[in-house]
């Protein structure tokens, strides 16, 4: 039997996304962009948009996300990216604007433009991948890194004496009345992959119908930074990670106004 | 009215999608007078009050990423704020409109008027080799008239374009006729004038707007692009008024506010028989070096009149290369000279013996 004859349509139980560009990942073996990147292509695939899709991309390791999905980007300054969505939505209602932002962005250096592009109840998803730490620029301590937890910049762990305490961004998000739907997920099983995708999808169906702003934080592996294997990264993230970050959803709620 | 008034109307008039902005004295009357005129609702465009100036021109930078005319408004030190985004839509040739009504400085300065911001626009202003197209209004009706002006040179040409105003233009009032109303461009003139906008890829390729590349070879080649453009630029896009120079021996260069001062003061000075005359330059950047130096060849000598401590007088001594004295005048922190102040200057300072 030839791959021809084994690959047709009847026996087909999976293809990879049309809008995944056939080009080599930047990202290192374990690390959970890719899969996040899949189901993004995946969902615009399925919901028949993307012809008319912004994605907006940040500064980190996703500043290259451009290079993966084959829809309109438009590559943020470091943190503002929710600024850059906000208009881009008010300006073109029917089109599905999403930015894909890591902890440095999202929760650190655009702090400011994270809550009240949220708190105004601006229409877009934010896709936030938080691994606890920068991974881009060589695994330092990021606004979300563990007490304890040694990145170049605490090398001897996070003491909250020096750094103070890791940041609940989305908890925060959730206390804001322009967000409808905040929930944290993680990509590490395939049930865990299938919950990602159908949370990323209500995302984008809020974004297409103005109910709010929507958040997915997705716990996620960088186990460069971290310094171990995939699968140690794995497991690390589930027994520590998870123990201060849980997954499920945090709030689903129509917003008023 | 006044001309932050004359400004948000002639926004809403010449086809405006968006205005993104943040207050700060002495311009605040622009986003006030767009939340009046309520323009969401006749014209379709979007006014968002956001939460500091850097997100702001951020939100200028999402709204030229996807073709449309926006803008944001500041005074000097929010424009020294927004300096990022304005590198990264000169960088990933965005345009965009920010108006800046300038305030003495530096820091937080005084909520007087100043044009100590030139050196800033006329620069650059933030990090990388670029300009930003600069307009210097001297009037209300400039102000009003710039407006459509600045949008057609920010799309022309992809990118971001100054009105560099002061807290005197922006505050006083004088006559205006407005621009009549011109509607905003449709979806299928945005996609017709603006194929590479990040407004989705119905019927093309994907655009992907970005400042970065890893390739330093691929970055080379983008800033020797954009230097073609701004070369394209100072060729074609200098705009300057000439005012009693046919017989003039003696030359003020003059922009804004302070060219008004200047009008005045030479008005005084003709009236005693002392032929004096103005360049006024409308655009800062490109600047009109070669109508300068051209001048210059048959003056005794130039006075750069400017309300700040001297920053065009480099740009008028650049184009000037010895050729007559050129001397400054200006005042700081708020402080505006009067026309008779310019005129003893005139006398006691330009026309000696060098």
């Amino acid at each position: 039997m030839t791959r021809e004859e084994i690959i047709q349509p009847s026996n087909l139980v999976y293809h990879k996304p049309t809008l995944m560009n056939d080009v080599p990942m930047h990202y290192c073996p374990g690390c959970s962009h890719g899969v996040v990147h899949k189901l993004i292509a995946e969902v615009v695939e399925e919901m028949g948009l993307a012809d008319r899709t912004t994605g907006i991309c940040p500064v980190g390791c996703a500043v290259f996300a451009c290079n993966y999905i084959d829809i309109d980007w438009i590559e943020a300054a470091h943190g503002r990216a929710p600024a850059v969505a906000c208009a881009a939505k008010r300006l073109n209602p029917d089109h599905l604007v999403f930015t894909y932002q890591g902890d440095g962005d999202f929760a650190c250096i655009g702090t400011a433009e994270t809550i009240h592009s949220l708190n105004r109840g601006d229409d877009i998803a934010v896709i936030f991948i938080n691994n606890a730490i920068y991974g881009m620029t060589g695994g330092q301590m990021a606004p979300t890194t563990l007490m304890g937890m040694k990145t170049s910049t605490c090398p001897y762990g996070r003491q909250a004496d020096l750094h103070g305490f890791p940041l609940k961004i989305t908890e925060i998000a959730a206390t804001l009345n322009g967000t409808c739907y905040v929930t944290r997920q993680a990509v590490h099983t395939v049930a865990a992959i299938n919950r990602t995708k159908r949370a990323i999808r209500q995302a984008f169906q809020n974004c297409m119908e103005h109910r709010g702003a929507s958040l997915v934080e997705v716990v996620s592996t960088c186990s460069s930074g971290w310094k171990k294997t995939p699968v140690e990264a794995n497991n690390w993230m589930e027994e520590e990670m998870f123990a201060n970050y849980p997954l499920g959803d945090i709030k689903k709620k129509d917003i008023e106004r | 009215m006044k001309g932050n008034e004359a400004i948000a109307h002639a926004a809403i008039r010449c086809g405006c999608d968006g205005f993104f902005g943040y207050p700060i004295t002495p311009q605040s009357e622009i986003l006030e007078t767009l939340a009046l005129e309520k323009p969401w609702e006749t014209t379709g465009m979007v006014v968002v009050q956001a939460e500091s100036e850097l997100a702001s021109i951020n939100m200028v930078y999402g709204g030229g990423a996807v073709g449309k005319r926006v803008m944001t408004s500041s005074s000097s030190p929010g424009v020294a704020l927004m300096q990022e985004g304005i590198t990264y839509m000169s960088g990933a040739e965005i345009p965009g409109v920010i108006v800046n009504v300038q305030r003495g400085g530096p820091g937080l300065g005084t909520i007087q008027p100043s044009q100590s911001d030139y050196y800033q626009s006329t620069r650059g202003g933030g990090n990388g080799d670029y300009n930003v197209i600069v307009l210097a209004p001297a009037s209300v009706q400039e102000m009003a008239d710039f407006m459509d002006l600045a949008f057609t040179l920010a799309f022309r040409y992809r990118m971001p374009t100054m009105i560099l105003s002061d807290g005197v233009i922006g505050q006083m009032m004088e006559k205006v006729v407005l621009p009549p109303y011109k509607p905003r461009r449709t979806e299928e003139e945005i996609r017709r004038e603006c194929p590479w906008a990040a407004n989705g890829c119905k019927g093309r390729k994907n655009n992907v707007l970005t400042s970065l590349s890893l390739d330093p070879a691929w970055m080379e080649r983008h800033n020797q692009h954009l230097q073609e453009k701004f070369r394209t630029i100072r060729e074609n896009e200098v705009r300057y008024e000439e005012y009693l120079t046919e017989d003039a021996e003696y030359l003020i260069v003059s922009f804004g506010s302070a060219a008004r001062i200047a009008q005045k003061a030479i008005e005084i000075c003709r009236q005693e028989g002392l032929r004096i005359g103005m360049l006024r330059p409308i655009t800062l950047w490109p600047f009109p070096a070669h109508q300068i130096q051209a001048l210059s060849e048959r003056m005794k000598a130039i006075l750069c009149l400017e309300i700040n401590a001297g920053q065009m007088v480099d740009d008028v001594r650049l184009s000037v290369m010895g050729r007559c004295p050129v001397i400054h005048y200006g005042r700081m922190g708020g402080m505006v000279p009067t026309p008779e102040e310019v005129v003893e200057v005139i006398k006691n300072k330009l026309t000696v013996k060098f």
